[in-house]
């Protein structure tokens, strides 16, 4: 008997040990990951100065004198995503608005489903339909400079993959905001269209703010669909429709090809891209804290203010 | 001004014709254009007159297959050490959590350098798919301790402490009372996480090295995934392989999806009834 007690603790104490170890594990991989990064990109950084590697305008890594300046990269990422995210947002905001309210309620369900298993097409085929349709028509019909590849391109692309997420994040946090909102305004006079933009919408504030950050990183962070439709030329973005090059795209264009300093370059690259998503994941994090209830109570508090002034009158 | 509201309820259902009409662009266009472009040498043939994606079909699967087996066990044992040991609050729960959303939130190209920095050159295994699914395992991580730990919320403490008062020591209630309850949520997130696997491309450019006409002799040979194939075909001229091979992936994917959703309701049926 005394033997099973022994087996029955020796055994808990040992899965405990294994759960722990696990649970240590994410924190391990970030770990690693943080410091192999920084430890071969950095010493270039450093070699190649700080601005010059930033804020230089030249990448020329396989040149007699190689220069290793991704400002114009940087500068594209920003555009693209930009660009993307109020295209994504524009569309998936008033999708989801309309989702919310304005449709059939039998549609819904389905509706969302699909957009959910929207979610889950391979970037990479969003990539294809972007070089085999998009490029293509923008070449044809829209571009003034008779390129297709580049910025325009990229960001429709974009736009188009990280719909689902816009929609269904911003879905979930109207739908998180108390329906109370909503029948008191339709109760002081309102109708329901008021009361949907001018009350629901702004409640439900920090939840589609999150879901924006969100995008944002996935926009930011996107390799293939952008690879396959933004050109590649290392140039400094001057139009919509010009090839140039993201951070993105810079790394897994060289990645095959080069070695050596250039190598470090890319690594160097993906060191300040790893930078950017950092400070947008803490972005997220302070803006999930922030959490919807307070906003929706101040919105609460000006409700019952106006009807207090409404009162004295 | 409700006259600029109403017109504004009209924009949105505008908005929303123009997403589903997007959305569903993408799939009709690939579907259509890819279909009559499958044929039998493309899916089985063995890549030495045309091409064919019967390595890149192996090659996913051995990159699901080392993804899985490395990141189920450890996400599903790291969620219910957050869960069943420390209550879901305290500081460590705090700093993991924190560990899997950075985590979750590192573009995929960046964890491609990490794989080529530490298996490819450190460890110096070349280009191989082992060092693409290790890589692939970290990157799914997040996904699977993060759903197993809201399925494991979910149940209800009634189950444990019945166990308990039982005399059922605590791993014990864990594996049979714990866990099977909580299985619907745990398989759905699996599946979903085997999805983003099939997914994903970025990673594996800089891990796998994008072989596509050899089947991978071991794991630690070079090779291909269907993702991968596509943006090869797609950008090296075979722009008929890349449709075909499009459809065959998407149509992967979405079989992932449907089947994530129907294996968890049919275990949760056969865990509480209908």
């Amino acid at each position: 008997m005394r033997n099973l007690y022994g087996f029955i603790n020796a055994r808990e104490k040992v899965m405990r040990g294994v759960f722990l170890f696990s649970a240590i594990f994410s924190i391990l991989a970030l770990a690693t990951i943080t410091i192999f990064l920084l430890v071969s990109g950095v010493p270039f950084i450093a070699k190649t100065g700080f601005a010059k590697f930033l804020f230089g305008s030249d990448w020329a890594p396989l040149a007699d004198t190689p220069s290793y300046g991704i400002f114009p990269m940087i500068v594209a990422s920003l555009y693209v995503t930009a660009l993307s995210v109020i295209i994504g947002i524009g569309i998936g905001l008033l999708t989801a608005i309309a989702l919310y309210k304005f449709c059939p309620k039998k549609l819904v369900a389905p509706i969302r489903q699909m957009i959910n298993l929207l979610a889950g097409i391979p970037s990479v085929i969003f990539g294809l339909f972007g070089m085999t349709i998009i490029v293509p028509f923008i070449r044809d019909y829209i571009s003034p400079t008779g390129v297709g590849y580049g910025i325009l391109s990229a960001s429709l692309v974009l736009g188009i993959m990280i719909l689902p997420t816009i929609v269904s994040v911003s879905l979930d946090s109207l739908n998180s905001v108390s329906n109370t909102y909503y029948e008191g305004a339709l109760a002081l006079g309102a109708t329901k269209e008021q009361a949907t933009f001018k009350i629901m919408l702004p409640a439900a504030k920090s939840g589609i703010l999150a879901g924006v950050v969100l995008a944002i990183g996935r926009a930011i962070g996107e390799t293939m669909a952008v690879i396959m439709v933004i050109g590649g030329s290392p140039e400094m973005p001057e139009s919509l429709f010009q090839s140039v090059r993201t951070m993105t795209a810079n790394i897994a264009m060289g990645a095959l090809e080069l070695n050596g300093d250039a190598l470090s370059a890319l690594i160097a690259t993906g060191v300040v891209l790893f930078v950017f998503t950092l400070i947008l994941n803490v972005s997220f994090s302070l803006l999930k804290k922030d959490n919807s209830d307070k906003v929706a109570d101040k919105i609460a508090g000006k409700i019952t203010g106006k009807e207090r002034r409404g009162a004295k009158k | 001004m409700r006259k600029f509201y109403s017109a504004l309820k009209y924009v949105c259902i505008v908005a929303l014709i123009i997403s589903l009409v997007a959305l569903v662009a993408v799939i009709a266009y690939v579907l259509i254009n890819g279909m009559d472009k499958l044929s039998i040498d493309l899916l089985f043939g063995d890549y030495k007159d045309s091409p064919s994606i019967l390595p890149a079909f192996i090659g996913t699967l051995q990159l699901v297959g080392i993804a899985a087996i490395i990141a189920v066990p450890i996400g599903v044992a790291s969620a219910i050490f957050l869960v069943e040991y420390t209550g879901n609050k305290g500081k460590f729960v705090k700093i993991v959590q924190v560990a899997t959303e950075t985590l979750a939130g590192i573009p995929s190209i960046v964890y491609g350098l990490f794989g080529y920095l530490i298996f490819v050159v450190a460890f110096g295994w070349g280009y191989s798919m082992l060092a693409g699914g290790i890589t692939l395992a970290i990157m799914i991580l997040p996904t699977i301790v993060r759903s197993t730990q809201e399925s494991l919320l979910s149940v209800q403490g009634g189950l444990r402490e019945g166990a308990y008062a039982l005399g059922t020591s605590k791993v014990r209630t864990i594996f049979k009372i714990v866990l099977p309850s909580a299985a619907g949520g745990i398989v759905t997130a699996i599946i979903l996480a085997i999805g983003r696997v099939v997914s994903e491309s970025a990673v594996l450019i800089l891990t796998i090295g994008m072989v596509v006409n050899k089947v991978p002799e071991s794991l630690m040979s070079p090779g291909t995934s269907l993702a991968l194939d596509i943006y090869y075909f797609a950008s090296h001229g075979y722009p008929d392989e890349a449709a075909a091979t499009a459809v065959v992936l998407l149509v992967f994917v979405m079989l992932l999806n449907l089947l994530a959703g129907w294996i968890g309701n049919l275990i949760r049926k056969s865990t509480y009834g209908d």
